[in-house]
């Protein structure tokens, strides 16, 4: 295949990758998009195989075909709730990827170059392992605290952030002398030690995040692992990766952007992590205060009687598969004319548009699940509000304690509404570790126990 | 002081303006009380209950009226035939008396009343704001009338009021529309409900929807624009003409449909609303029924006519002006509540002597005739408007604001300066000594970032999440670059390395575009 037509058709890719983002911004458009990307991706491998001589192309094919295989093997077996380990997971492997494209583009170049282009071609080099192998540790952290295996509270150690710097500030005397040295012995021990430091500093980065944070997170990795992919670009020469790159890392951080601002917290501070730590202070004041229990029967008696009843959702109904009761719930409830609707904070659950996933899932129709903003103002006109394993997203503190830690932070305003259930297990604090004087509220009740347990309750009692 | 309890002598008048309970509380307050004998009968109150918690019974008629200092009575001082005179001619001068009496349509009793020195308390004049409402007769009685009307339809409509499956057949339910919804139209929707019939209500007031809905009914909403029907006081006010026929039309279409219609309509000082026309009558479905609980005021149907039940056009009319009076003895208990609440506003210190306190906006609303002077009209009352919104916490001043405003632009200025200092300084440094070939890709590059932020910017939050597994699974293009090296690797370690690559970048993309259509596929609508 001639360059020229190779050309063209990373053309297209790349606009059908445009295309494909454009899309997943709308929900009639999403599936489309999704088609989009596919389109593109095979467009490139295709116009890829073709254009490299036929050498390797036996090697080429296996390892795509058994690559894309095990991809699709993994994708449709996981549960739609470890769905954040599975995305974490993925920016992994491109991570991991660009770290070992980068090696083979040093030791074995494909297009020769000299002085200035050399230098810079260099450089290109040395960011691209550096990000990639930030991304693949820092992805794997993540997908390891979002699967539980390793504890999900913030790492603070003292002076992480001198730390921080000090791994930065070696690696860039690293990359100096990368630059400098002739020898090609030399040139791959500096690139080995700086992979070493960056893959330690990407860890102790996402260690140091809180597990509320983690959607920020996340989305941070994705636009790391666009980068990383753009910078392999630029050592290749290759436009539809830099295209390609580009793309996935600005969507990356907008995304991460959005979801800062839904939180109220700069992107810095949550880069930077550490949150969660400075709750200990204002959570222990205050006179002992007692939440009131209720039973199911209660609830039901009052879900019977409601005209409006508004469920906001979180992380423990995803933790406790209650979503397909929930959805068996929602049905009768709405059965019997009751109006029921779903309020969803922006980071509900460890990803974001986490919950809108396991809604669907369990065939709640989406145009009543609404966001934060379409709902916050209809709680004072609401019956009985249902938290399913939601806390930090739905308390007041942010809103009326100045010196909470997640103060400023917009919430949903379920205490407004006439009546507030909270599902929970028990009374311990959510991910922030803050204390939720929601709990205490005269309108409030908790019903303990295991939200699926619970639901399945509501749900039989709703029938009788 | 001595309170008087005459017995009512208006036709058909059965309340009574104390109660055994309420005299008991009013002997608490200091008060002598004399009822007249036979006064509590129609309401079953027998002389002996009164003589029980203290009260003396006055066997004369005319001593009652002469030596009483207050009057309580329910309707106001009329002749009676019974003293051959005006009730009002017989009180005591410098006595007080507390009844219904619509001063605005009765000046010749206010004069006489002024002529005498009685000091009148005019309980339909009461202010309706929250303070008074423990002593509100109008509303009190207007519940019971409300209720009453659902109950007299019932009496005169031939089917049941809730729908019905028998094995002799299904039965519909009757459907009911109620004309205002003041205080007994909302006590008629609750009643007419609350028997299991379909209730539809209108009116003016918009802000009334919410109660109406709330009773149970559906409000009947006219398409008409933003005009709003409310008046001072808590009262309707008189709406423009094209308003009238709007509403006259939805009359007119519901007239056809419903078996029962109960209408409330009132707009103070003014007659009442005539809403439902001969033709409308004409329309109904025979049996039908109309309570018309303004007839008093001239009724809201041209066909009605007061105290009275007739039948036109094969509906029935019933327009008794005396519902509450029908249910005596509840109505007693209500009004005998009000007055001594009343009572026990002029009497704060307990000694039986009232005191007259114009400076209360509750008193001087209701008091009618002082020192030999007609009181009444009293100054406009304070419309009840939605409350105030609350006074802000320690919200800082405009200027603060505005200083505070000031600073932080001040400061974002100096970030974006800096900013876009060092991206000029960082431009130029590309541009001057970065080869050709670099600056061909970074065009592409910055553009391509340009374009991932504006397409994304607009996300919807519920796609987050497969928007971020796409771009996931599309970060897999570096696929493409492994590819590229796998096919001219000349040694092994470099050919496993890119073997691995392109292995696990596959895997990437794969399990993205895969994970992603899964999620995708589950959202419908």
């Amino acid at each position: 295949m001639s360059t020229g037509l190779v050309s063209v058709a990373y053309v297209v890719a790349s606009v059908l990758f445009i295309l494909s983002l454009g899309g997943l911004s709308h929900q009639e458009s999403a599936r489309r998009g999704n088609l989009y990307g596919v389109a593109g991706i095979l467009i490139a491998l295709v116009a890829t195989m073709a254009s490299v001589s036929n050498s390797g192309v036996v090697a080429i094919v296996i390892a795509v075909l058994a690559g894309a295989s095990i991809g699709i093997v993994i994708a449709n077996k996981v549960e739609m709730t470890q769905m954040p380990q599975l995305v974490a997971l993925l920016h992994s492997f491109v991570g991991l990827a660009a770290v070992l494209v980068g090696f083979t583009g040093y030791l074995d170049p494909l297009i020769q170059s000299t002085g200035a282009e050399h230098a810079i071609k260099l450089v290109e080099v040395f960011v691209g392992i550096f990000i990639g192998a930030v991304t693949f540790t820092g992805s794997l952290v993540a997908c390891g605290k979002l699967d539980g295996r390793i504890d999900s509270k913030a790492l603070t150690l003292p002076g992480r952030h001198l730390m921080n710097l000090a791994a930065i500030a070696v690696s860039v005397v690293l990359g100096c002398w990368f630059l400098s040295t002739q020898s090609m012995a030399l040139g791959i021990l500096a690139l080995v030690l700086m992979t070493v430091i960056a893959s330690v500093l990407g860890m102790h980065l996402i260690m140091a995040i809180g597990g509320a944070d983690m959607p920020v997170v996340v989305s941070m990795l994705n636009s790391y692992s666009g980068w990383a992919a753009a910078s392999i670009g630029f050592m290749l020469g290759n436009d539809l990766l830099i295209v390609t790159g580009a793309l996935v890392g600005s969507s990356g951080a907008i995304l991460s952007y959005i979801m800062c601002k839904a939180m109220n917290r700069s992107f810095i501070s949550v880069i930077l992590g550490g949150f969660g730590q400075t709750s200990s202070s204002s959570a222990a004041s205050g006179p002992e205060q007692t939440a009131l229990e209720t039973s199911a029967d209660e609830v039901c008696e009052e879900l019977r009687n409601a005209d409006s009843v508004i469920i906001v959702p979180g992380y423990g109904m995803a933790v406790a598969q209650a979503q397909s009761g929930v959805s068996d719930m929602t049905k009768l409830l709405r059965e019997r004319g009751v109006n029921v609707r779903f309020g969803i904070h922006p980071v509900a659950g460890r990803l974001p548009g986490h919950m809108n996933v396991l809604l669907a899932e369990a065939h709640v129709p989406y145009d009543i699940v609404l966001e934060m903003d379409e709902i916050n103002e209809d709680f004072p006109s609401t019956d009985v509000v249902l938290v399913i394993g939601a806390n930090d997203t739905v308390n007041p503190a942010a809103a009326e304690d100045p010196g909470s830690p997640i103060a400023g932070m917009p919430v949903l305003e379920v205490w407004k509404a006439r009546q507030v259930v909270i599902l929970k297990r028990g009374m311990a604090t959510g991910y922030s570790g803050v204390e939720n004087p929601l709990f205490f509220k005269d309108n409030s009740r908790m019903l303990f126990g295991d939200a699926k347990d619970s639901i399945d309750k509501l749900v039989s009692g709703l029938r009788d | 002081m001595k309170i008087g309890i005459p017995k009512e002598i208006f036709s058909d008048e059965r309340r009574v303006a104390a109660t055994p309970p309420s005299v008991h509380k009013l002997i608490n307050l200091g008060y002598d009380v004399t009822v007249e004998a036979g006064a509590g009968e129609a309401a079953h109150y027998r002389d002996e209950a009164y003589e029980a918690v203290g009260a003396t019974i006055a066997v004369d008629t005319r001593s009652l009226w002469s030596e009483a200092d207050f009057i309580l009575k329910v309707r106001a001082p009329m002749k009676n035939p019974a003293l051959g005179k005006h009730e009002a001619d017989v009180m005591k001068e410098g006595a007080f008396l507390v009844s219904y009496i619509w001063p605005a349509q009765n000046s010749e009793l206010l004069n006489k009343l002024a002529a005498r020195n009685i000091t009148t308390f005019a309980i339909d004049s009461l202010p309706r704001i929250s303070r008074a409402q423990k002593m509100d007769a109008l509303s009190a009685m207007a519940n019971i009338a409300g209720y009453r009307a659902v109950v007299e339809a019932a009496n005169h409509f031939g089917r049941f009021f809730t729908g019905q499956m028998t094995a002799a057949g299904k039965v519909p339910p009757a459907k009911v529309m109620v004309i205002g919804a003041g205080v007994a139209g909302l006590a008629a929707v609750g009643a007419a409900n609350s028997l299991g019939a379909i209730v539809r209500a209108f009116d003016t007031r918009l802000e009334v929807k919410e109660q109406i809905e709330s009773m149970g009914a559906e409000f009947l909403q006219l398409d008409f624009g933003e005009e709003e029907g409310s008046g001072t006081g808590g009262y309707a006010k008189q709406m423009s003409d094209e308003f009238i026929k709007a509403e006259m039309a939805l009359f007119a279409e519901q007239a056809k449909e419903v078996d029962i219609i109960i209408t409330t309509a009132l707009i103070p000082g003014k007659p009442a609303p005539k809403l439902i026309t001969a033709d409308m009558v004409k329309s109904m479905k025979p049996g039908s029924v109309i309570v018309d609980l303004a007839s008093e005021r001239g009724g809201n149907c041209e066909l009605t006519e007061p105290g009275k039940i007739v039948e036109q056009h094969d509906v029935t009319l019933i327009g008794y002006t005396d519902l509450p009076s029908r249910m005596a003895k509840v109505a007693s208990d209500l009004y005998a509540t009000n007055l001594f609440h009343l009572l026990t506003e002029l009497t704060p210190d307990k000694d039986g002597k009232p005191q007259v306190n114009m400076e209360d906006d509750v008193i001087r609303g209701l008091t009618v005739v002082l020192d030999k002077d007609v009181t009444w009209p009293p100054p406009q009352p304070q419309t009840p408007t939605s409350p105030k919104p609350a006074p802000g916490t320690e919200e800082p001043s405009a200027e603060q604001k505005a200083a505070a405003h000031k600073e932080s632009q001040r400061r974002s200025l100096i970030g974006k300066g800096a900013v876009l200092a060092v991206t000029l300084a960082a431009l130029y440094g590309v541009g001057a000594h970065a080869p050709e070939s670099f600056l061909r890709h970074f065009t592409v590059f910055v553009l391509a970032c340009f374009i991932g932020w504006q397409v994304v910017w607009n996300v919807t939050a519920s796609l987050h999440t497969p928007l971020m597994s796409v771009t996931n699974a599309i970060s897999g293009i570096i696929v493409i670059g492994a590819i590229l090296h796998l096919a001219q690797a000349d040694n092994a370690a470099v050919g496993i390395m890119a073997f691995v690559a392109v292995l696990i970048a596959s895997i990437n993309v794969g399990g993205g575009f895969r994970v992603t259509h899964r999620m995708l596929k589950m959202f419908r609508k």
